[in-house]
């Protein structure tokens, strides 16, 4: 009878530590995945396509000017980024950008926080390979003082951004919806944050 | 009700908040000198000053100017003696003279801002408003004659 109940309770000491175990495995999987490099990357290259659409890249130009249109040329007007992004002189965004889209085929968008990134912090997208992109999404020098953490929710939830998905009549979306990019990029810094190499496109 | 200040009156204004603020100052407020070109921000012809800056009106909801101060082309100086004014008058500017309210509002602005501008400075301030007569040459003479009054205005008191 004794040797009955020092097996049932090595059984069940046993049972409890494999069940405890598993549960870690799983919550380490669901919160901390492994490094994979592979799975970054891929998901990396989904996020560059959406910072690389118009919406996007538009108001994130190499130059001084902002971009219009999906084909991204240079906005009419001689617009100006400015010291602050808000643009110079009597062409300041706001000028004509409202806090809101203005309804109908080429009205002006608008946002409450319509701006190009200020010159000293000018976070360009425009011309940058998906490594460059990449590294300098993840460098705080470089992404406003960012960290990883703060760059998930600046794109989950910064108001400019969301406008990307509400851009008014005639103007196309990004590759995937708002949601969809945010997977792709917690996937994108849980598998590992790792840049494409210097051959992706 | 929305309560407006234009050129220093105080207004209230029983209309659409969606109102365009051109259609209340223009139809509502008689002040008629700025106009209606585009209507799509395109052009520069209604730009006024809200808070000093200059807007597009036709593109402005009215309530967007609630309780803040505008000043149209008729309250941008007391006796039409703004340096920009006279400049315009010395070099006569204007040929048909439709967009020039809205010329005189953007480059008060840039003079506000900057008492000697290059003529690089110029074409970034006025580029967004339109003249179908082509008159920015004399516009750009205009204004440097305008910065140079101002200077020397400034120096006089």
């Amino acid at each position: 009878m004794k040797k009955i109940i020092y097996l049932s309770i090595i059984l069940f000491t046993a049972s409890i530590a494999i069940v405890a175990f598993k549960s870690e495995t799983i919550k380490r999987n669901i919160i901390y995945p492994a490094k994979d490099s592979v799975g970054s990357v891929k998901a990396f290259m989904s996020v560059y396509k959406v910072l690389m659409s118009p919406r996007c890249m538009n108001c994130h130009p190499a130059g001084d000017a902002p971009l219009q249109g999906d084909d991204n040329h240079i906005h009419i007007m001689n617009v100006k980024r400015g010291v602050d992004g808000h643009g110079i002189y009597s062409v300041r965004c706001s000028n004509c950008h409202q806090a809101e889209n203005v309804p109908g085929l080429h009205m002006p968008p608008g946002n409450s926080k319509w701006a190009l990134p200020p010159a000293n912090m000018r976070m360009v997208f425009q011309g940058r390979t998906p490594r460059e992109l990449a590294l300098q999404l993840l460098d705080p020098k470089q992404n406003g003082g960012r960290t990883k953490a703060q760059l998930i929710d600046h794109i989950a939830n910064d108001g400019l951004v969301g406008w990307g998905w509400h851009p008014g009549v005639g103007r196309t979306l990004p590759p995937m919806t708002r949601a969809a990019l945010v997977t792709q990029v917690r996937l994108w810094i849980a598998k590992g944050a790792y840049a494409p190499g210097a051959k992706a496109k | 009700m929305i309560t407006i200040t234009v050129n220093g009156q105080r207004h209230d204004i029983d209309a659409d908040p969606n109102m365009p603020l051109l259609w209340a100052i223009r139809d509502i407020l008689n002040l008629t000198g700025t106009k209606y070109g585009c209507g799509a921000a395109q052009c520069g012809a209604c730009t006024i000053h809200l808070n000093g800056e200059a807007v597009r009106s036709c593109v402005t909801k009215l309530d967007r100017a609630a309780g803040q101060q505008i000043v149209t082309i008729e309250g941008l100086s007391a006796n039409n003696d703004h340096p920009l004014q006279v400049a315009w008058n010395e070099l006569n500017v204007p040929q048909c003279g439709y967009c020039q309210s809205g010329q005189l509002m953007s480059a008060a602005v840039l003079l506000r801002e900057n008492s000697n501008p290059t003529d690089q400075d110029i074409d970034d301030a006025m580029s967004g408003n339109i003249c179908r007569c082509g008159t920015y040459q004399r516009i750009r003479t205009a204004i440097h004659k305008a910065a140079q009054l101002q200077r020397e205005e400034a120096k006089s008191k």
